[in-house]
């Protein structure tokens, strides 16, 4: 749809007619777009064939809705989104949005430290494993992955679709060397860390003149076969079937058990299992902030300005002397030694990993926080974590969503379906990602953001 | 040798159905410079879309004619994927001309993930298998006690495959719309500046794709007579493979680079060991990409600053 001229007089009448034309044409066109998948369920009945099943229902009601959709936007959004374009721009910037700037990363690190005391202090002991871990911990590793990640794709500007290989890595590192050798978890993590950024560097060495697309398909076919190896290597892997009864990590040499000698016991608590999620969860915490530091800490060295710059151009870069061989080589190796931290941690916490928690869907579902939290920004990657990851282990409590839905409603199957979705539509409308906006690292008398408009856009 | 001779119709066969998705891969690359990573997922929308189109004929209509039944089922799944496509190009991509150089690319990825989620949350996760359509087969030789045979449905999916590439190969070389599609995968601001409609082109390069696409996905269903939300992924990848191998840009590249990867995949499983035969495809990828990225018919890539 062409903006209208804003100067053009006209009828609301013929306004509304081309509204309703529109609408009507939209509805026709979801109406065969979903036809064949919504209209008609294929399910295999009691004889074990297939058959169809109509949805007539649920179709009908589908088109209703874009159709509805369209009509509201042409109604009433895209007038009221010309009538913006006309306000002057705001100058200066409110002073609410000053103070949040300044503060709300002081209060989100202060409330991720004192969560699992919130929780405890109000479900008590008998809810919190379920809070700490499931949303907690589970958060809180993607928001480690993304992190990771973000070093690679959102500093240094190489897009790795393989990225949860290096995460794998790093998971039967722990799994397999714990249980052949009974190492501890404290000697493994480092361990770990450096076997993944070992392979960090061996897969980055043949990508390394390859560029853009082509690099990202690369990646994703050393994730995938390093996946198939894992499969099908059964002697040590133990294929499908997956690894279980790995150690879990101890309080520095104490166990988490109801023994004499465990860590309730010792501190002369009652034993519960909390404990033990409560501590994996300061650990991965401690993981994340570690990634988050690490990150701003390298952005100022030099090895840091030079994987921004290869972001932004690869042959300027070049010509003016960076080597962008081990440019491109540190930011493999950094972001799979965390994928490797996290990948141990992951292993130790679950007890048990198959090859199917290192799908290709994982490594988008992080590439998905990367992108939608705006490449570059840690804030916004953990903010995208916390929406897609923790947002859909929340929508499955809702009782009311199940009343809408069904009882057998479960959002989280919905979850990746979300990650595609919005990863098209934050390309379309703000392509830097939420938190767009870049704070450079070297500036001349004062510090300031620059908006993703007056940034050049990067050629990885 | 009557292993050999097997493994190469059955590769024929596979790397037909890789080249019809490659040549979509190929002609989306060459006319706007992207990767369209969702084909693989459209080409399996098009076996679903065929699937549905199948049952509603046997089973609700009582055809029972299968040869009509499969030309009607082709058609409808050709016009429904070229709709499908046409929207996504529509909605995913076209915003995104001009954008950085990664923009398409992962929107693609999200459009990728939508639709194998989508059709997993609408259709089940399970997989989805239909009696076989076509039984049957010739027996071109039976020695050692095994015989080659070529089957019916791989003659069909021969002869439907050659048919097509005529009529494309028709279509791109004779055509105003072909010829537009040339001009603007040469430069497409002095297409624009011609007379060529490229927004319009672009889309039919999309709707093009799709075609051939919902063929391989017909072909595939008849073919294996199972289907699964998951299907899109290895398979896209294969054909994106064989696109590179034949020189991403070249359409007969595409086709042979298609029937190269049938023929390494089929030759790999009945040789060395069919649990690493997706490993050998993914390996070529990787090689190809490394060593050879113009592949065997494609011009080399000039970087310009």
């Amino acid at each position: 749809m062409a903006p209208e001229p804003l100067n053009a007089v006209k009828s609301r009448g013929a306004d509304l007619t081309r509204a309703l034309r529109d609408a009507v044409l939209t509805g026709l066109l979801a109406f065969v777009l979903f036809l064949p998948l919504i209209g008609f369920q294929t399910v295999t009945n009691m004889r074990g064939d297939l058959v169809l099943n109509t949805r007539w229902g649920l179709l009908f009601s589908i088109v209703a809705v874009i159709a509805g959709a369209r009509l509201a936007y042409a109604v009433l959004l895209a007038p009221w989104l010309s009538q913006r374009k006309l306000r002057p721009v705001a100058v200066a910037p409110s002073p609410w949005r000053d103070f949040a700037g300044k503060w709300i990363i002081p209060f989100a690190i202060g409330f991720a430290i004192v969560y699992p005391f919130v929780v405890v202090g109000t479900v008590g002991f008998g809810g919190a494993v379920k809070w700490i871990d499931n949303f907690g911990i589970q958060v809180l590793i993607y928001v480690m992955l993304g992190w990771g990640l973000n070093i690679v794709v959102g500093l240094a500007g190489l897009l790795d679709l393989g990225y949860v290989a290096f995460y794998a890595v790093g998971a039967y590192s722990y799994a397999l060397l714990a249980k052949e050798f009974g190492l501890s978890f404290w000697i493994l993590l480092p361990l770990a860390g450096i076997l993944s950024s070992f392979w960090g560097i061996l897969l980055g060495f043949p990508v390394l003149r390859l560029r853009g697309d082509y690099l990202a398909i690369v990646t994703l076919a050393f994730g995938e076969i390093i996946r198939l190896v894992l499969i099908n290597w059964v002697d040590l892997t133990n294929g499908y079937a997956g690894l279980s009864g790995i150690p879990r990590p101890t309080f520095f040499g104490i166990p988490f058990n109801a023994n004499d000698d465990g860590f309730a016991a010792r501190f002369g608590l009652e034993f519960t299992p909390v404990y033990r999620t409560i501590f994996l969860y300061y650990l991965i915490l401690a993981l994340a902030f570690l990634t988050a530091f690490v990150t701003v800490r390298l952005r100022r060295l030099p090895v840091g300005r030079a994987w921004e710059a290869l972001r932004e151009d690869e042959i300027a870069c070049r010509s003016l002397g960076i080597n962008t061989t081990n440019t491109k080589l540190t930011a493999f190796a950094t972001g799979a030694m965390f994928a490797g931290f996290a990948g141990s941690f992951f292993a130790a916490r679950q007890g048990f990993i198959s090859p199917d928690s290192f799908t290709f869907l994982e490594s988008a579902s992080i590439v998905a926080i990367v992108v939608l939290g705006g490449m570059g920004s840690q804030v916004g990657v953990a903010v995208a974590a916390l929406a897609m990851v923790g947002g859909t282990e929340l929508m499955r409590d809702l009782d009311f969503l199940k009343a809408i839905f069904g009882p057998t409603f479960d959002p989280t199957q919905y979850r990746m379906l979300l990650f595609g979705f919005a990863m098209v539509l934050i390309m379309v409308w703000r392509p830097r990602g939420l938190i767009s906006t870049r704070e450079p690292t070297v500036y001349l008398k004062e510090r300031k953001t620059i908006s993703a408009d007056l940034v050049g856009q990067g050629h990885g | 040798m009557e292993v050999f001779l097997q493994q190469l119709i059955n590769g024929i066969t596979l790397g037909s159905i890789y080249g019809l998705i490659a040549i979509g891969y190929t002609m989306v690359f060459g006319i706007i410079g992207m990767v369209n990573f969702a084909h693989g997922d459209v080409f399996m929308v098009s076996a679903f879309i065929a699937l549905i189109a199948f049952l509603i004929l046997t089973s609700w209509l009582g055809m029972t004619s299968i040869a009509l039944a499969l030309l009607i089922v082709l058609v409808v799944a050709m016009v429904f994927t070229a709709i499908v496509n046409w929207m996504i190009e529509r909605l995913a991509y076209r915003p995104l001309r001009g954008s950085f150089r990664l923009a398409p690319l992962i929107s693609a990825i999200g459009m990728s993930i939508f639709l194998m989620n989508f059709v997993q949350v609408s259709q089940g996760p399970r997989n989805k298998s239909i009696p076989p359509m076509i039984q049957g087969d010739f027996v071109l030789l039976d020695r050692n006690n095994f015989a080659v045979t070529l089957s019916f449905k791989q003659l069909v999916i021969w002869g439907v495959t050659a048919v097509l590439l005529v009529a494309f190969w028709y279509l791109v070389a004779k055509t105003r719309l072909g010829r537009a599609q040339r001009a603007c995968e040469q430069d497409r601001k002095m297409a624009a500046l011609v007379g060529v409609d490229v927004d319009r082109t672009i889309s039919m390069t999309f709707v093009i794709a799709a075609m051939l696409a919902a063929v391989a996905g017909t072909m595939y269903l008849m073919y294996y007579g199972v289907v699964s939300f998951a299907d899109g992924f290895v398979p896209g990848v294969k054909a994106f493979t064989a696109a590179v191998l034949g020189g991403i840009g070249s359409l007969p590249g595409a086709v042979i680079g298609g029937i190269l990867i049938g023929l390494i995949e089929t030759m790999w499983s009945a040789y060395f060991s069919i649990d690493y035969k997706d490993v050998a495809a993914f390996s070529v990828l990787a090689i190809t990409l490394i060593f050879l990225p113009q592949g065997l018919f494609g011009r080399p890539d000039v970087e310009k600053v």
